[in-house]
């Protein structure tokens, strides 16, 4: 039983979070559209702005413009702009609900991330792969060279989504003391925007400030996926970028289960 | 006394800060639970009543594990709720009558079927389980509909059975009755007697329906400012609460209140008269000097009600809390 039964039980609820986004085809439709139209006006500005400024970060034009659609792509998947299933966790937090999770014989932190892992498998394929076809009607993109290529990019994409969950649960615990976390929450949202690469590739900006992004775990949500997708990285190169993200969702999990430990043990449950 | 859930001196604290003027916040230690003990043995079912804010829902809390004690000790089948808590949720079931643990967006079947999942109840016990409680309580008709098109009382039913489907050694309800209609409460009442006297579960039933507690709880504990204040059987409250019973007596004619030992006439209405005593005393002498002395017609006796008996006792406590110290 043990391991088996409790990834038995997790897979369940990554199923139904899976699921539940299912039901909202027409929201899912609408969101397809936005992303869209707004692939189509970042995709214009960037290549605007790499005509006057050509290889600008290390890309060529098409290399850039497939970035644009690979950050409409993921932008649910791995919640560029904030935006997975936190709310929900504050919000039960706040009210006191999440008494309810504790009371089960299930980790918190895992559960949460099976419905996330759910919710972004949803989004990966509803909000993903839609417009990355319309763009391809448009755009001369750069696609991955291989079978193997491909393969990485999804392994980039899941950790990604890992390491994206593991902050915002973070974000999310600190709810905990603070009980108001929509402040906390945009915060989180503006950070990962930025240090994402979903404004621009974090390769353009030069000098600390560039490294300093490169090495942080958000990038992880956007730039990463976007070079593995490129096939920016030689050789043995793509294994260290993976490695690179994981060494973030182990740290940052890891780091979750311990506020987690020390939330649930001093901090008070909320309601009667 | 196989005593599967003890308490011992058990205290909690809650600090809560608020506002006293334009920038100064004001530390305060809230007293919820006040050096709290008793035993629960295996089997029983107990009721545990008090007032809003007496430190009901505090007590169950510490008891599955979410909330730690500030003081005192506490175990639950051998362990330490707090420091085992996912080992022990596996033992126990819990409904907080407010919240639910049911998924909203799914069909009530694939919700239990979730539970299934994560307690690892074995296929036949499930089902077996499962078919139990929707005889019971009534949920054949409510399977295949979505959690959030349930009624509140459905939903309450829905959710009595999602806890026992693991078979929990201890079962803790937090005002599971809240919100119910008659034949709701009746339902759930007989589902508990069954599940009490048949699986021999351990039941500790918190609610403001003194009818739940007369039908099903042979002992009750009464709680009061995070303190017991009293725990024994239903019948002893009477005494503890000084609850009075009344004679209601019909005299030939209209007479001034009567007066007479041991009663006092706290009501007159033409030719009749309502005269309390204490419930503890025999009405028999009292009736035998009324026709004595006065032209008797006819009369009765009636009981205190249960709820006057705890009013009482909560009352009291107001009064004690309002002297100073
Ligand atoms: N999270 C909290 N923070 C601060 N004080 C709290 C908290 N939870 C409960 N209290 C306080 O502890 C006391 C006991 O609360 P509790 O919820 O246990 O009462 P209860 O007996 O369940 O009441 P009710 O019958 O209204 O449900 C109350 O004075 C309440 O204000
Ligand atoms: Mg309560």
């Amino acid at each position: 039983m043990g391991v088996r039964g409790g990834a038995r039980l997790y897979a369940a609820v990554a199923v139904r979070g899976f699921r539940r986004y299912a039901t909202y085809r027409v929201a899912t439709l609408a969101g397809v559209f936005t992303n869209t139209v707004f692939g189509f006006v970042v995709a214009y500005t960037y290549t605007a702005l790499w005509s006057v400024r050509p290889r600008l970060g290390g890309y060529d034009l098409p290399q850039a413009v497939t970035f644009v659609w690979l950050g409409q792509g993921l932008l649910m998947a791995t919640a560029l702009l904030g935006g997975g299933n936190e709310s929900e966790l504050v919000e039960r937090i706040r009210s006191g609900d999440v008494a309810i999770d504790l009371c089960r014989p299930a980790n918190l932190q895992l559960w949460w991330l099976a419905t996330d892992l759910g919710r972004a498998a949803f989004h990966l394929v509803g909000r993903g792969v839609l417009p990355m076809a319309a763009a391809s009607l448009v755009f001369r993109l750069a696609w991955p060279s291989g079978v193997a290529a491909w393969g990485c990019f999804l392994v980039s994409v899941a950790l990604g989504v890992v390491v994206s969950f593991a902050i915002r649960y973070l974000v999310a615990l600190t709810s905990f003391w603070l009980l108001d976390g929509a402040g906390v929450l945009l915060m989180a949202a503006l950070l990962a925007t930025f240090f994402s690469g979903m404004v621009l590739p974090l390769t353009v900006f030069p000098g600390w400030l560039g490294t300093l992004a490169r090495a942080l775990p958000w990038s992880a949500q956007l730039q990463v996926p976007a070079d593995v997708f490129l096939g920016r990285h030689r050789g043995t190169g793509v294994l260290w970028a993976l490695a690179f993200q994981a060494g973030w969702a182990v740290v940052l999990l890891g780091a979750g289960q311990l506020v987690q430990s020390v939330a649930t043990r001093k901090v008070v449950v909320q309601g009667g | 006394m196989d005593a599967l859930i003890q308490l011992d001196g058990v205290r909690k604290e809650f600090e809560v800060r608020r506002r006293a003027g334009l920038l100064r916040r004001e530390r305060r230690t809230v007293r919820a639970v006040d050096g709290l003990s008793f035993e629960v043995a295996r089997g029983e079912m107990v009721g545990y009543i008090g007032p809003n804010g007496a430190g009901k829902s505090t007590t169950i809390k510490m008891l599955t594990g979410i909330l730690v004690p500030s003081g005192g000790r506490l175990s639950v089948a051998g362990v330490d709720p707090s420091r085992e808590r996912t080992r022990l949720a596996r033992r126990i079931g819990v409904v907080f009558g407010q919240r639910t643990t049911l998924w909203w967006d799914l069909p009530l079947r694939d919700s239990y079927e979730l539970v299934r999942r994560i307690y690892r109840i074995a296929r036949d016990r499930y089902t077996a389980n499962l078919e139990a409680c929707v005889e019971l309580l009534d949920l054949a008709e409510l399977l295949d509909v979505p959690v959030r098109q349930l009624s509140l009382g459905q939903r309450m039913r829905a959710d009595i059975a999602a806890a026992l489907l693991h078979d929990p050694e201890v079962l803790y309800l937090d005002e599971p009755t809240i919100g119910l209609d008659v034949v709701s409460k009746a339902k759930v009442r007989e589902f508990l007697r069954q599940v009490n006297t048949e699986r021999a579960t351990t039941v500790l039933l918190t609610t403001h329906d003194l009818t739940d507690i007369e039908q099903l709880c042979r002992r009750v504990m009464v709680i009061d400012h995070g303190r017991l204040v009293y725990d024994g059987g239903l019948d002893g409250l009477h005494a503890v609460g000084e609850s009075e019973r009344t004679l209601v007596v019909d005299f030939e004619r209209e007479l001034p209140p009567v007066n007479i030992d041991g009663a006092r006439a706290v009501r007159t209405e033409g030719p009749r008269q309502w005269l309390a005593f204490p419930a503890a005393a025999s009405a028999a002498p009292l009736v035998a000097e009324l026709a004595a002395r006065y032209p008797l017609v006819d009369l009765s006796i009636r009981e205190p009600a249960i709820e006057d008996v705890i009013a009482r006792m909560y009352g009291g406590r107001d009064e004690a809390s309002r002297l100073p110290g």
